[in-house]
């Protein structure tokens, strides 16, 4: 079977990402914040701060601290999942921290929390990676200094086929799932986990294959960051 | 919105004032909603879900649909299990944990409304007496808390029951089988909550949240379609007159109507 | 040595602004021969120097600055200040009342929890806290009036070139304006409706700031909505 010839489950080519759509702004409450769909995936991020740090006794003298927390809403997977934080939960959180830390500037403002909070209303596959692109971009709508932003995707392997952006079937019923956080412009990876099993060389396909799904979900991220100021722009010059 | 836990004096003052002149801060009158919204099907793995809106309040509910095992003392009774998470990303008061009485508040409020009304008929809802009878999870996602989360709340889980479909199920020998096939899930009843803040001499229906954060009480009186009342909720450290819970008791029956509407025309 | 953007398009942070010898003006950084942005706004490449005009950003004392606060906590002789910034500033008794600080003083007869002030930011102390004074001119208790807020990254939209922005506006409304730095805006007018024109018109600056031509669009609205009013 060629490459060009085989067909996912959901009709995609082997190196072609599910339809993302990425708002920012959309909560009034909070300091910062985004939506994202990645194909049926549905996540929205908050950011609230840099704000004083509670408790106090785990704040940093010399920068601030980024606090992440993913959850799943019981109605999100099927079947109902218990409302509580799982242990996954609390390991995506962490994970997401160390995609996103790099590309922050937390050196300038010491003893205050920076806090990311990924509420994942519907999952099917890859909610780490959606999660940490949507936080990117609430990080940035908060006004908080960054290096650069992070865009994150996996790639994979199914049927002996390595494949970009795995949804939920793929990833159960696959041989190996590598989600990848990337700074484009800094060209540094920020997460990367796997889970299967993957010849080095297999690895080394799946990376590159992902950074260059971030790579186009970064122009993504972009767009969306500036379509809320172009639509004002627009209407101004309809006005005039 | 200001990230601080306490009110200042100065805004506690303006809003007072506005209330007793007639006129709310954001230019409605006393008995006035803020703009509602009410969409189906937000998120189309849950059986059945849907968001609701007034002002920037914004709820998510999703509606999961299983089999287990009947209480005791209803035997032939479906189960209704209703919970809320005051989710971080709504406010920043919110704090990650498990849920707080406010929010546990919320989930039984809601559930009694659905409840008391019968809206599901959970006799309906039994598949084997004793043994195997549907369970009905309705699960309330605060995302953006600008006041009144219970009417924002209650809305959002009707409409997701509204459209809900419950999965078939074939009973065989004493056991039940999954057919594969769904139905709706009927409703019998629309219940509407309808929330309002007494502030100084004044009820105010459908507070925000620096009303709510200057109130003496809440009242939430949920009414059926015929105008009967199925719960009601006193919450906040201030009393009540008789003469002012009549008062709520007849604004949340003339107001239910239009909020029904809302339900009814959601996609 | 090129220039990536057009003067005033919007970038992102990440974005290469610049690659030469050029100063990183605000909301850049420099690394390697490359000047980057680290906001989301408008790209301003002035003489030997690039910048970025924030569109969001959050607030950082300075020394100097005006800014509006909320008592929100006593310790001994001083008050806990909500600026809305990453930490909160504090107000010492000797900068507050021309008194020094004794045990028998009653801080909570001068100031209270839930007290709003505008003071100015008169010193950054080891810690980075700020400290703040309300000793002088138009500084102290506030005891009238609505406060707003706005992205305090546009703040000086609000008060546009040399004062020109909030100069018409005070001239078309006749009402009073006190602008914290920290994007907190005390709006002291005769009646309520000036008052919510004031509101509507710092949500219009907000929402249009990186837009060319406001001040006159924003004179317009008045004139506008004035019209409505006496219709």
């Amino acid at each position: 079977m060629s490459e060009e010839k085989w067909r996912r489950v959901d009709g995609r080519a082997w190196n072609e990402l599910r339809p993302i759509k990425i708002e920012s702004g959309v909560l009034p409450n909070a300091d910062g914040s985004a939506y994202i769909e990645m194909g049926r995936n549905k996540i929205i991020v908050a950011v609230y701060g840099p704000r004083e740090m509670h408790p106090k006794h785990l704040a940093k003298p010399d920068m601030a601290v980024l606090r992440c927390r993913y959850h799943m809403s019981p109605f999100s997977t099927h079947p109902r999942r218990s409302p509580g934080p799982s242990r996954r939960d609390t390991e995506i959180g962490m994970v997401m921290r160390y995609a996103l830390e790099p590309a922050i500037f937390l050196e300038r403002f010491p003893r205050a929390s920076i806090d990311v909070y990924a509420e994942v209303l519907q999952a099917d596959g890859g909610t780490r990676c959606a999660s940490i692109t949507a936080a990117a971009v609430a990080l940035v709508d908060a006004g908080i200094p960054m290096r650069d932003l992070v865009a994150a995707c996996a790639a994979g392997k199914i049927e002996g086929h390595i494949i970009l952006d795995l949804n939920d079937h793929e990833d159960k019923y696959g041989e190996a799932d590598v989600p990848v956080a990337y700074m484009p412009r800094l060209n540094k990876v920020t997460l990367l986990q796997m889970d299967g099993v993957l010849s080095p060389d297999e690895l080394r396909r799946c990376i590159e294959l992902a950074i260059e799904g971030c790579q186009h979900i970064y122009e993504l991220q972009r767009e969306a960051l500036k379509r809320k100021y172009e639509e004002v722009v627009e209407e101004v010059k309809e006005g005039e | 919105m200001s990230r601080l836990s306490i009110i200042p004096k100065l805004k506690r003052r303006k809003i007072l004032d506005a209330i007793a002149s007639g006129r709310r801060m954001d230019g409605r009158g006393p008995e006035e909603y803020r703009e509602i919204s009410v969409r189906r099907g937000v998120v189309e793995k849950a059986e059945g879900s849907a968001e609701a809106r007034i002002g920037d309040t914004w709820v998510v509910a999703g509606v999961k649909i299983e089999i287990g095992e009947p209480f005791e003392d209803t035997p032939d009774e479906g189960i209704l299990v209703c919970s809320a998470d005051f989710a971080p990303v709504a406010s920043p008061t919110f704090e990650p944990g498990p849920p707080d009485e406010a929010s546990i508040e919320l989930a039984r409020v809601v559930d009694r409304g659905i409840r008391s009304s019968d809206a599901l008929g959970l006799k309906d809802l039994c598949l084997i007496p004793g043994r195997k009878v549907y369970v009905i999870y309705i699960d309330l996602c605060i995302l953006n808390h600008a006041g009144n989360l219970l009417d924002a709340a209650s809305l959002a889980a009707v409409a997701a029951l509204m459209g809900a479909k419950k999965p078939i199920y074939e009973v065989r020998d004493g056991e039940v089988y999954p057919t594969g096939e769904v139905e709706p899930l009927k409703l019998r009843r629309l219940p509407i909550a309808v929330s309002m803040a007494k502030i100084g001499d004044v009820i105010v229906l459908d507070p925000t949240f620096d009303e709510e954060e200057v109130m003496d009480t809440r009242i939430t009186v949920t009414v059926d379609e015929e105008g009967n009342v199925c719960a009601v909720q006193k919450s906040g450290p201030q009393g009540l007159s008789v003469e002012e819970i009549w008062k709520a008791i007849e604004i949340a029956v003339n107001k239910a109507p239009m909020l029904r509407e809302k339900l009814e025309a959601a996609l | 040595m090129s220039a990536y953007f057009e003067n005033r398009a919007i970038v992102v942070p990440g974005d290469i602004l610049y690659e030469g010898r050029i100063r990183a003006g605000n909301n850049t950084y420099r690394m390697g021969g490359r000047v980057y942005a680290t906001h989301v706004g408008l790209v301003e490449y002035g003489r030997g120097v690039v910048s970025v005009i924030a569109l969001e950003a959050g607030y950082m004392p300075m020394v100097g600055d005006i800014v509006i606060g909320y008592v929100v906590d006593i310790d001994v002789g001083q008050w806990i200040v909500d600026i809305n910034a990453p930490m909160n500033a504090i107000l010492k008794v000797p900068d507050a009342m021309e008194v020094p600080f004794t045990p028998e003083l009653v801080m909570t007869e001068f100031l209270d929890i839930g007290d709003t002030i505008v003071a100015k930011v008169v010193d950054l102390d080891r810690r980075r806290t700020p400290i703040l004074s309300i000793l002088g001119g138009e500084l102290g208790k506030v005891d009238e009036g609505l406060i707003v807020e706005m992205t305090p990254s546009k703040v000086p939209r609000l008060i546009g070139k040399k004062g020109s922005m909030v100069s018409m506006i005070l001239k078309e409304t006749g009402c009073r304006l006190v602008i914290g730095e920290n994007g907190r805006i005390l709006i002291q007018c005769a009646d309520r409706e000036d008052e919510e024109l004031i509101v509507s018109i710092i949500r219009k600056i907000e929402r249009e700031a990186h837009t060319t031509g406001l001040t006159n669009r924003v004179h317009e609205y008045i004139m506008r909505m004035r019209g409505v009013k006496n219709e």
